[in-house]
Formats: structure tokens, sequence, C-alpha cells
């Protein structure tokens, strides 16, 4: 999303679903795991919208949607690249958004070669590094970066002599795409995702009838697209159909992402992420970041909103560093950490289990049921000095020390296990106050109800007596690094006064700041997190607005608080034609008034507000003055959807099909197996099937969360009145494949990969189809996750199953699909599966060297040479 | 006050059981114990003494009429006590301890109940049920609690897309009507309401809980022609009467036979 648009948030909010006219619920089981948001889907429903869900099971979202389309796990960039050739050869885009507000006119270098020409390798891969030179991937005569960006370089604004409008020129963004996507063919689509033409047809032809001046189409997605060795670019595929069908920044448009926790959106925001600080502002690297100064030149876009970025950056540095950050001292820049690898999840439990990890904080999550490999988890735990959980219940994350498959089959014993750990009780959200972030950038403020009982602590409350000691301890040292924690300000005295920080205030006043555009890069502002600033202005408490609906519009402005700036929808700007006034009244939203000479309508205008459609910046401009009256994306550094990501991505500027690291399969469309640059971590504790094909594991496999549970469970397998509900730990499978392997509805089943073997009851249900592909038949068995051995309802984890391999961008993991081979009855007390395969590690070359400057140290050979 | 009740749109209901858990929740209901049916996603399986909503989940090999779903399709639909106009458990209460309130819902007092259980078996639908510990008889109150104060059920409040819609009957009855004709419109021929009417359920004269369904009522395990045992009371006594009759004929009979042959 960040990539195409300029930020990586939901670009809508859920409300404005009930104005679409068609939704796509795909990577999602929205009924299921947004219950309270579909309510707005119905409405659309009960409007005479049209629903499609795209799923490999009928879930319960398929059970009250209009088109349900089967579909195989894994193959979602065939099937909507598909839908992209579909639009683009039958000229259904809207041709007048995609000139003026994408960046399909621009011209992309000479040096570009596509995966049509290099059989599913984009050029500039280099075979030694084990990676793309993205060079090639540019612009011609520019080198935009991407938005809030990585690289060093410089960067300019697209130029009009380096456009073609007519979209005619070979080498423009429009024709590159035709061209990539011309093989993604509805017969493609039926041997690759077992999805019949005239289904394929029905969607896509539904999709585009509803899209254009008069009506609008929306996507929904969630980790159904994002849990892919290709996960981002799923989301890209999306993104250039909605750019493509003109439906982003318009009401009942957009692409809602679809987040999994209360406050996951804030947690990338004000991340919990390694790599970044708060506000999307990068993590500066040990190699070439070595000061402030060079930090601002590799991250400041010349064009575009990220114009702004020392003031942001000056303005957190004050809030981090308080009267110790001065001019001279470059804001106490090198107080900040600075990234030296890739410390994702996965990599930094590949490093714990090597014995490089001396402690660990578990706060909110439960990685031994909830995260991949869970032999590989609690080997890294086994290998930790001490543990720190902080959770509601005695999680498995902290009992694994006595209770694990492991000491259960008699291979460990407890008092082996040399790791100290501390559980620390948790207050539960009723007890404490503070705000969610919610999917749709939703700041919601939630009161203290009631006192903790016992020794329980809310997050803040913890953290802020870490905070309180750590400069207790280190008051008196004399060594330079603990000026970190020395020159840390540290005042808080409750969450309001934290939520004032992240809005920012003025230094000499303290008064809270109206928003970003008054934040200075002159050492005079402070702010905790750019995008929140204004949720606290006039030092009122803005995300604890509760005006009840029935007393403002649709919208609901006064209804909590949106990031950035209130604005409920992003890039609205796109919702008035270039000209500014609406492309439709049916479709109204923000237009510009030439009276009042500024842009106004329903929401909070996503553009500079007093900026006119006809302004065109001079050559001259620089910053905020590049964006021009037509360009609605104005975190880019062109101010345009990027249907071509010119910059930003690790494995491609346009979507490609890849297998997943372990498919039913081979790669169709090209030789090129599975994405080339995907993590993988090739050890003996996380062992690979073979590419595809693989003898001993015939059938794919989906993982997925059900309504009655919660993740991992910490928050629902301890209360009996979601637990019975959901009681038991089960598999779902098709009638054909229970046929097969002796399965009985209600029965039990083992189900092993070479990372693990678990048991399950048997739902034996028509929800699960087998498909026809390439004149077979392929089965998939679809486990939700919830159980493991502690709590009410005790079972099985499906984490068991799962191998480390990640998407190359953001390094999440793939557990939307992988292999595995299931027979009936319950599993014994002993192993019975041999792991490794000698074939399957030849598939795999040895991993390249670490390189600081990629997103992750571990890239996988291409993998073309395989098993065939 | 004015008679209030549940109206139950199965074709919105999307089985995430919010209505079973904050039903169990607000009336601190204890759990059914733990065990998987392998009936579809239902593990409550029935209305009980514990449990006063129930998400029915039916797969089913049928694609509704206007869902391109190969030949299948999957109905949700939340069950209810029905407060039917002609309550069997309430007229067959010896006690008195099951009344009708204001708001003509029916409610168990669980002060008076003494337990006898005449009222499990006078359920046309199987609702009412003993606790095992005390053998009071217990079932939904329609939140009478909440009601007294001006709050929805608990259920309807939780209820994500508006599937169960609490209300004042009349407009309940008037809205269902609308939604019936708006889904005939939409080509689901199939959709009706099960209960609105006195006219459409003799039997019970009508229920103040009615659900809208898109097939027969014994796919959602509700009786197609539920009929109050007490309403056959007054037929019955009647029967008796003249059975007493019969006996007494009989019995008279014997006597003046005995007396003829007494005489012989």
């Amino acid at each position: 999303m960040g990539t195409s648009f300029g930020r990586g948030g939901a670009t809508t909010f859920q409300q404005d679903l009930q104005n679409s006219d068609c939704i796509v619920i795909e990577g999602s089981n929205m009924a299921e795991c947004h219950p309270v948001g579909f309510r707005w889907v119905m409405k659309a429903k009960e409007r005479g919208a049209t629903i499609i869900h795209v799923d490999p099971r009928f879930t319960r979202t398929s059970a009250v949607a209009d088109i349900h389309v089967p579909i195989r796990a894994g193959s979602d960039i065939a099937f909507l690249g598909a839908i992209i050739n579909y639009i683009v050869s039958n000229e259904r885009y809207f041709k007048e958004y995609v000139v003026n507000y994408t960046n399909a006119p621009a011209i992309i270098s000479e040096k570009y070669a596509d995966t049509e020409d290099f059989d599913g390798l984009f050029g500039g891969w280099d075979e030694e590094k084990k990676q793309y030179d993205r060079t090639t991937w540019l612009y011609e005569g520019v080198d935009p970066d991407a938005a809030g960006g990585k690289k060093p370089g410089p960067r300019q604004p697209i130029r009009p002599e380096y456009t073609d409008p007519t979209l005619q020129h070979p080498r423009c963004v429009f024709q590159i795409l035709k061209k990539h996507f011309a093989r993604y063919t509805p017969e493609m689509v039926e041997n690759i995702c077992g999805i019949k033409p005239e289904l394929f047809q029905k969607v896509a032809e539904t999709l585009c009838k509803n899209s254009g001046r008069e009506r609008t189409s929306a996507f929904c997605y969630a980790v159904g697209w994002t849990q892919h060795s290709v996960g981002v670019q799923y989301i890209r595929t999306a993104a250039i159909i909605q750019l493509l069908l003109g439906n982003m920044g318009r009401p009942g448009g957009g692409i809602m992402a679809l987040r999994g926790h209360a406050s996951i959106q804030g947690s990338t925001d004000i991340p919990t992420l390694y790599n970044l600080l708060p506000g999307y502002l990068p993590m500066p690297k040990a190699k070439h970041d070595k000061d402030f100064d060079t930090y601002i030149r590799f991250n400041e876009s010349p064009s575009g909103w990220w114009g702004e970025f020392k003031k942001y950056a000056v303005s957190l540095l004050k809030a981090y560093y308080g009267e110790a950050a001065t001019q001279e001292n470059g804001w106490c820049f090198d107080r900040l950490p600075t990234l030296d690898g890739d410390h994702s999840h996965m990599n930094t439990v590949a490093n714990m289990a090597d014995g490089n990890v001396k402690g660990y904080f578990v706060v909110g999550e439960n990685p031994t049921v909830g995260s991949m490999n869970g032999s590989l988890q609690r080997k890294g735990l086994r290998e930790l000095e001490w543990l720190v959980v902080r959770d509601l219940n005695l999680i498995e994350t902290a009992e694994f020390w006595r209770d694990s498959p492991e000491i259960e089959r008699g291979e460990l014993k407890s008092e082996d296990i040399a790791t100290e750990v501390f559980f620390f009780p948790a207050a539960a959200h009723t007890e404490k106050e503070g705000s969610f972030t919610n999917t749709q950038r939703l700041l919601q403020w939630h009161h203290q109800a009631i006192d903790p009982p016992g020794d329980c602590q809310s997050e803040l409350d913890f953290i802020n007596q870490i905070g309180l000691r750590l400069k207790e301890l280190y008051r008196d040292s004399t060594l330079p690094r603990d000026r970190a924690i020395q020159d840390l300000t540290w005042d808080y005295s409750n969450a309001e006064s934290v939520l004032k920080e992240i809005n920012g205030f003025t230094i000499a006043d303290g008064k809270p700041v109206e928003g970003f555009t008054s934040l200075k890069d002159d050492g005079s502002t402070a702010c905790g997190c750019w995008i929140y600033s204004g949720s606290y202005r006039d030092g009122i408490n803005m995300t604890a607005r509760r005006k009840p609906g029935s007393e403002q519009s649709w919208v609901a402005p006064e209804w909590a608080w949106a990031w950035p700036h209130n604005r409920r929808m992003l890039y609205n700007r796109a919702s008035a034609d270039p000209e500014g006034k609406p492309w439709s009244e049916r479709k109204k939203y923000v237009w510009w008034d030439e009276e009042q000479k500024k842009w106004v309508g329903h929401d909070t205008p996503d553009f500079i507000v007093d900026r006119p459609p006809s302004y065109r910046p001079s050559k001259e401009a620089r910053g905020k003055e590049t964006i021009s009256g037509v360009d609605p994306f104005v975190m880019q550094a062109d101010g345009k959807g990027w249907i071509f990501a010119a910059a930003g991505l690790q494995d491609g500027p346009l979507p490609t099909h890849y297998e997943p690291e372990e498919s039913v399969a081979r790669n169709l469309l090209y030789d090129q197996q599975c994405n080339p640059t995907r993590m993988e971590w090739r050890r003996k504790d996380n062992p690979y099937h073979r590419a595809y094909s693989d003898p001993r594991f015939p059938y794919v496999v989906t993982t997925y969360r059900i309504t009655e549970h919660h993740t991992a469970g910490g928050m629902s397998r301890w209360l009996s009145w979601l637990s019975e509900l959901q009681p038991e730990m089960f598999c779902e499978v098709s009638p054909e494949l229970a046929a097969m392997h002796g399965l009985k509805n209600g029965g039990w089943a083992t189900i092993w990969t070479a990372r693990g073997e678990i048991e399950a009851r048997v739902l034996v249900t028509n929800r699960l189809r087998p498909l026809r592909i390439q004149g077979g038949d392929i089965h998939q068995i679809g486990l939700p996750y919830h159980w493991a051995s502690r709590g009410l309802v005790r079972g099985d984890s499906a984490n068991e199953l799962i191998g480390f391999v990640g998407d190359p961008n953001v390094s999440i993991q793939e557990s939307k699909v992988f292999t595995a081979m299931i027979a009936a009855g319950r599993r014994g007390k002993r192993r019975a599966v041999k792991q490794i395969d000698e074939m399957a590690w030849e598939r795999d070359l040895p991993p390249a060297e670490g390189d600081h400057e990629s997103s992750h140290n571990f890239k996988a050979e291409e993998s073309k040479e395989s098993n065939a | 006050m004015g008679a209030k009740g549940f109206f139950t749109d199965t074709t919105i209901c999307i089985g995430c059981k919010a209505c079973e858990v904050a039903c169990k929740q607000w009336n601190q209901l204890p759990d059914d114990g733990f065990s998987l049916t392998g009936m579809s996603y239902d593990n409550t399986a029935a209305l009980g003494a514990s449990t006063w909503r129930h998400v029915a989940f039916i797969e089913r090999p049928v694609a509704l009429s206007n869902q391109m779903a190969d030949g299948f399709s999957w109905l949700f639909s939340s069950d209810v006590c029905k407060h039917c106009a002609r309550a069997g458990c309430l007229e067959s209460c010896p006690t008195g301890a099951i009344v009708r309130t204001e708001f003509e819902s029916v409610f168990v007092q669980q002060d008076i109940c003494n337990g006898c259980g005449y009222c499990v078996v006078n359920c046309p639908f199987g609702v009412i049920d003993r606790r095992e510990d005390d053998g009071r008889a217990w079932k939904c109150t329609l939140c009478y609690d909440r009601l007294k104060n001006d709050m929805t059920p608990a259920c309807a409040k939780a209820c994500p897309t508006a599937s169960i819609q609490f209300g004042d009957l009349d407009e309940l009855r008037h809205r269902a009507r609308g939604r019936v004709e708006m889904l005939h419109e939409q080509g689901m021929q199939e959709a009706y309401l099960y209960g609105d009417s006195a006219a459409s359920q003799p039997g019970t004269e009508g229920l103040n809980a009615f659900f809208l369904l898109v097939d027969k009522p014994e796919v959602y395990n509700l009786p197609p022609d539920p009929v109050v045992p007490t309403k056959n009371v007054g037929q019955s006594w009647l029967s008796m009467a003249f059975a007493a009759l019969g006996v007494a004929a009989v019995a008279l009979g014997s006597v003046a036979a005995s007396r003829h042959g007494g005489a012989r």
C-alpha cells in the first residue's frame, strides 16, 4: 500500500463500504474475523451491491456473499493479474483517471527488462548477490525514490517530457503493464487457480461494470494476502486494479486493509517494527546514516510530501531527548540505535536458536503457538538467558520449559532448560486507559473502568517503570553510549500525557500543536509521531470524542480521530476530476469550491486545502511545492498512484505470479518457480519440502482463525463462554479427501510436515471442494491455529507444521499456504515421520551472504533447477 | 410499555455467535461443557437451561436462489425463546411462577418456581429446561432487567449485522414484511416469515420472537406446525367429561345389571 499510494494504511474506512456497488473480499474472511465492520458490507448488500468472496474455503463470509470463488491457496496473483489483463485488453479502464492520477503515462528506463524477457525474472538480477539491481526499474531520466525511501540517491518528480499521455509509447508504464500480464488469461487462471473461465469472466465483468464515473468497487483483504512469500505483491496487484478502474480515493472504492487485532495499525504507526521510527520514518542504518545530515539527505525527498521529512525527524528527536537535543549535536541523532542488519521476527528467533540472543520480551504475543515452526520457536527460547512474558494468562510461551511437545515426547527434560522465565500478569483493556488505532487508522480512546487485580499492570505502567529504573541505573555512568538513556525525556503522569507528546507541542510554552503542518525543523517543536499530530490539538483528547452517528454526517468526523489530520478517506482529491469537479453526483466526496478557493466536501481534504486544480509547479519547485493540482497521491515523489513501482520493492516493479515455497504445482507461467528474492532459513531445524509435487506431502494446507477464538488463544482459551463454542482443534476436509484417507466426521486425523506433526478432530464438509487444475484434482486442508496445551480447551497447534519462509519486502511469514500429508487416527507418542529429505535440500543452494543494505540477510537461490 | 419482541432475519446472520456470548455474559450463565459435536460450527447444539441463544449452522446441498456458489449454501439462524402469544409453559405452570410481563414477554420468576417441570413438556419448541443442580426451569427473559432500564436485550445489542432486531412488535412485523418483499424483488423467492402472526401459526397464536427463513422450518430444527399443548385443554376436559360420563354410565349399568342379576 505504501509503495503504490504513499501510506501504509487502509485507504478508506469501513463505514464507507456501504457506498460500494461491488465489494471483492479476497485474502480475508471478513465476516468471521471482522464481524463488526462487516455490518457495512451487509448494508451495501442490502442496497443491492454485489459481494464477491474469493477464498479456498466456503466460509461464513462466502455464506452471505453473492458469488463465492474457490481458489487454490497461493495463486491469487495469477487470478488478479488476469483481471488486469481483462481490464486492459478490453479497454475497461477509467482513462481520464488513469492518465491524470496514475503513473501509467510515465516512460521507464531503457535498461528495464520484464519477466516476459527473462522467464520470470526482471532485468537487473544479480546472480551473485541474489538480488536485483533496482536502478533498471526507474523512470526515464529521473530517479524517484519510494515514499519514505530507503536508498541513498537524488530524487526528483516525474517530468512531463518523459511521459506519454496517449499511453502508446512502448516503454510507458501502461504498455509495459499490458505486455507483462498478456499471458494471464482465463485459461491460465483455470489451470493455475482452479477457477472456471465462466466464473472468472463473471467476477471480472462485475468488477468492471461497477467501476467508473457513476459506480465504485472496493477490495478488502487481510493476512490471507500478506502472509505469503510474495505477500506485498498480492496487494500491489489489487492496487493496480483499483487504479486502472479509478476506484481509489472515491466513496465506495479503495482498498480496505483489515488488521488482525485492536491496535495492529497502531503498532506500525508507532512501531513495534524493528526498522521504523514513529510515523514511518526509517530507522537509521549503521552503514550509511553516519550523522543527522546524512540521514536527512538520504530520506528527505525533493518532491512530494516527504520534502517535509526533516521537520518530523527533528521534532521526534526533540520529543525523545528534549533539551539535550540541539542543532549543534545533530539533535542527539547519535543516541539512536542504528540497524546493522535484519532483526525481524524470524531472523531474531533463528539467531536465538543459535545462541546469539540473551534476553527476550514477549508482550501480548504467544509465539510458540501463534508464530510458525513451534519447535524452532521453543528451541530459541531454550537458548535464552532470560525471558519476560507479559500476558493475561500463563500462556504456552511462558510455560515452554515444562510443557511442550518435546517434553511430552520425552526428548527433553525441564531440568535441562536453563532459561530464567519472568511472568508479569497484564491488565485487561477494561483495567487501563489509552488508545487503540483500529484497522481504518482511527484512534479511539478507552477509559479505565476498574483497577487491575493483584499485580496486574498496564503496558504503559510496565514500560514507564522500566524506563524510570533504567534511568536510575545509568544515572552516574560516564560512558558515552549511556547518554542514549541519560538524555531521554521520561516524565509521564498518565496515558494522556503520552498522547500529548505524540501529538506534539511547542517547546517554548508546552502548548499542543494544531497538527503536523505546525511542526518545525529548528528545534522549536517536539512531536512523538507526526502522523498522529492533531489528535490532542488545543489540549483536547480528540480520540475520546463520541458524538453519536445520528448527530453528524455519515462520515462521522467527530467520532474519535483518524490519522492523518482526521482524514477518513485517503487520497480523496481523486474523488474529483482534474478540474476539481466531482466525477459524478452519485460519487461526490471532496471537490474544489471556486468561490471559497479551497477544497471542500464530506471529509477533510487529503490535499493542500487551498491549492487549486490548475496549479502546476515550476521547475525550481521543491518539497510540497512540487505537488501539482492533479496529484492526489501527495506522499509520492511524483504525486501519482503507482501502477509501476519504480522503487521501494525488492522483488519487482510489477506483481508476478510465483508459486509458494511449497506447492503442489509447477509455475505454469514461468520457469522461475518461486519468488527469487524470498527469504529462506536453510537449517536442519527448518526443513522444507520439495518445491512442487513432493510425493510425501501431496496436499495444500491453509491456516486461519475463526470468530470464536482470538489468534493464539491467550484471550479466548481461558474464557468458558468462548471455549465452549469451539472446544477442540479441528481440520476441515472435503468428502472426497475424507474418502481417500478414511477420515470420519468427528473422528481424528494426524497431519504432518517435515517440521512437525499434529492431531485434530475432523470436519468433513462440502465447504471445501477439490479443485481441478492441469487435469488433476488438488485437495486443500483447512486448519485453524487457536489451540495449544494450556487453557480450558486444548489441542495441537497448527503452527507446529509451518516453516520459516518470508516475503523479501516486509519479512512476513508464508503461513497461508504450504504442503502436508494427512492420515486417519491420532498421532503417536513418538514422531513417525522422517524429517529430512535429501532431494528437498538439493533444490536450494546455500543462502546469500548477509547484506545490510537489503531489508534482510538471507536470500534464496532461484529455484528453477529444483527437482524437475 | 407495549408488546416487545425480536425479529430475527436469518439472511443477514453471519453466524458469529456474539448473541450467544452476550447472553451468557449479561445473564451470567455457566458453560455447557467443552465438546465438539461435529455438526458444522455448531457446538452449542440446543437451547437449554443455561443456553438461551443458539445459532444453528446448516450446510445445505442447494444454492440460495440469488447466490453463485456451486450447489451449496450455509445457513445460520439464531434461535431463542419465542415468547408465544399462547405460551404452553406459562399455561401449564401450576405455581404461577411463569408470568406474562408488561412487555408481553414470558418470564420465569425463579423465587417461585418449584421445579415441577410441567413447562418443559408443554413447550412445543423445546426451549425451556431445568437446571440439573436445583431443578428450577430457566429460559430467555427477553432481558427483562435491561428492558426495565430502557436497554436493548444483550443479544440484539451485540448483533453486528442487525440480524437480531428488537423493538415494538407491530413495527417489527411491518419491517419484516417489507424485508420479505424486498428479498422477493431481489430474486430470493424462498424468503418467508415464520410465526409473525396468529393467522400463519394458529397453534401458538403467533410468536413475539419470529423469524425470516429461506427453507422449511424443519431445516432449522423448528416445528412446521407448532401447537401449544394447553391449547387443547378445553377439548381435553370435554373428552374427559364424556369419558367420565361413559365410565359413570358403565358403572351405573353394571350396578343395574348386578341388581338385575341379583334379582334373578
